[in-house]
């Protein structure tokens, strides 16, 4: 099919460079990852937010918010990234609340898991996927 | 789950646009203070658009709050750095910046006149050859790159002073000349794309080119914080870009026909506010 | 490393237990590790690996940061001020750097 480029920019619409297909293999690492962190232990779903955008204007700088009430840690991971490990937070006897907020790189759309360690020894997870798109011109 | 990738030619769009961007009324406030013109207008010359926008606009929500605050602003980290280059003794003359311009704030309102007409040397000039002409000749020190760290840095700092100003380019007189020859460029068709400046910005602004929501080019927000390099790019240097991607061969970054293109486009974004150090995707 | 900056934002003052945002910054190019040069050698990694912040001595937040965490790393967290005191920050190099900010904090 011939597309002038007028109607093929208009077509755009977004849809034609998102790449759905997930990022990376690294679906075993998160698992392995994972354990590490919870000892085994069995993790509940939920009791964490995980705040991030459905889609990131750009994948160097993804702005992404965990928060879980009365955790002593979180553990943030991105499935599809060459490493998954993003970032530990460790809240001390001063946090005052166990929320934090920070800026991420993602290298295409993929799963951001968090995973809480709660004061009583238990663990809870969430995961929600950002879509990483390429850009036209300008990206 | 299986997907499949999708090529331009054969979809509609999958995911809404209005689902991330950002509220058209949203209101571009910096630091509580300062309120800034993101859409306006357009200028007399500019007959075939009804209202300009700045590029603000065209970002999702997330992006535009980081410049709502100059904490948050990542590009206020080189504005810092500028400020120590500012005060600091360079080159034979044993001179800073400050030596004569006391502080940065003296240049409040210069960054939106700026590119203008500078008489003694018969020329329009932007914000870089006037700091390399202090640099030069009266620090006697070296000139910066065009787009070396510390010239990025200064333009930032000295676009920063102006915000909330609002942007007022001359185009008659001395300068005609030179904005003629920037309004070619911007209607010229380049590369092997064949697209113009216009192509995308006045023609398709609004619309997507792969996953790009396409603003109107504006640069009242240059030197800009690309969230793509983590770090401040100039106009130049975009324009070079973005004729590149048309897989053409671009002007040189600091070239006469950059300085007139340059010209024409801010004087396109007249009655918009200086936003610059912002925040772009 | 050269221009590594710290920079904080905290309240000056505030009551006795309350709970505040605090929102720091360092520029830092955070090198992946992933990147590769224009001879194709890849750039070696360095980075901030992890960032604390305590008050009067105690703790309170300690992040370990891997290289996905973005060029100049952006924290905002809540902190719980019991009285009036020192915020240490401390942000540790790859490269066995050590940069710190202070602020003090007035509980009225």
């Amino acid at each position: 099919m011939d597309f002038t480029r007028r109607e093929t920019l208009a077509l755009g619409a977004g849809a034609a460079a998102l790449t759905l297909l997930p990022v990376g293999a690294s679906a075993a690492s998160v698992d392995e990852l994972v354990n590490e962190f919870t000892g085994g232990a069995d993790v509940a779903d939920g009791g964490v937010t995980l705040d991030a955008p459905e889609i990131a204007e750009n994948g160097n700088t993804v702005p992404i918010s965990v928060s879980a009430e009365g955790a002593a840690s979180i553990m943030v991971l991105a499935a599809g990234n060459p490493t998954p490990p993003v970032a530990t937070f460790n809240f001390g006897p001063l946090a005052g609340s166990s929320s934090a907020s920070t800026r991420i790189r993602l290298a295409g759309t993929q799963d951001v898991i968090a995973v809480a360690k709660m004061a009583d020894g238990s663990f809870a997870r969430t995961s929600k996927e950002v879509k990483v798109t390429i850009g036209g011109c300008g990206g | 789950m299986k997907f499949k990738t999708m090529t331009a030619a054969a979809t509609l769009a999958l995911m809404t646009p209005a689902a991330v961007a950002a509220d058209p009324d949203a209101k571009l406030v910096i630091n509580g203070q300062i309120e800034l013109t993101t859409e306006t207008e357009a200028p007399e010359h500019l007959d075939r658009m009804r209202t300009i926008r700045s590029g603000w606009t065209f970002r999702t929500e997330d992006t535009q709050v980081l410049q709502m605050d100059d904490f948050d602003n990542p590009a206020m980290i080189y504005v810092d750095e500028a400020r120590d280059a500012w005060y600091a003794t360079e080159g034979a003359a044993d001179q800073s910046c400050a030596s004569c311009h006391e502080d940065p704030e003296s240049l409040e309102g210069l960054r939106a006149q700026l590119p203008k007409w500078n008489e003694e040397a018969g020329k329009v000039y932007t914000a870089e050859m006037y700091v390399n002409e202090c640099r030069t000749e009266r620090m006697e020190a070296e000139p910066w790159g065009w787009d070396s760290q510390e010239m990025k840095n200064m333009t930032a700092l000295i676009s920063s002073v102006s915000r909330g100003e609002t942007v007022d380019v001359q185009i008659d007189g001395p300068v005609r000349e030179t904005w003629e020859r920037g309004k070619e460029i911007y209607y010229s068709r380049y590369g092997q794309l064949e697209l113009s400046c216009a192509t995308c910005h006045e023609d398709n602004y609004d619309n997507y080119i792969r996953a790009d929501h396409l603003s109107q080019g504006q640069i009242n927000g240059f030197p800009t914080y690309r969230l793509k390099q983590a770090n401040l790019v100039s106009m130049h240097n975009r324009f070079n870009g973005c004729i590149r991607d048309t897989r053409g061969v671009p002007y040189e970054v600091g070239s006469d026909d950059f300085v007139a293109l340059e010209l024409y486009v801010a004087s396109r974004g007249n009655g918009l506010s200086v936003e610059g150090p912002a925040v772009r995707n | 490393m050269a221009n590594v900056r710290p920079r904080v934002r905290t309240p000056r003052s505030a009551s006795a237990g309350e709970v505040v945002s605090i929102k720091t910054l360092i520029s830092h190019p955070m090198e992946s590790g992933q990147r590769k040069d224009s001879q194709g050698n890849t750039i070696p990694r360095q980075i901030i690996n992890r960032f604390t912040c305590d008050f009067n001595g105690e703790s309170v937040l300690d992040v370990t940061m891997e290289p996905a965490i973005s060029t100049n790393p952006y924290f905002e967290f809540e902190v719980k001020i019991p009285e009036s005191g020192d915020f240490q920050f401390t942000w540790y190099d790859d490269d066995g750097s050590v940069y710190e900010d202070t602020k003090t904090v007035e509980v009225s």
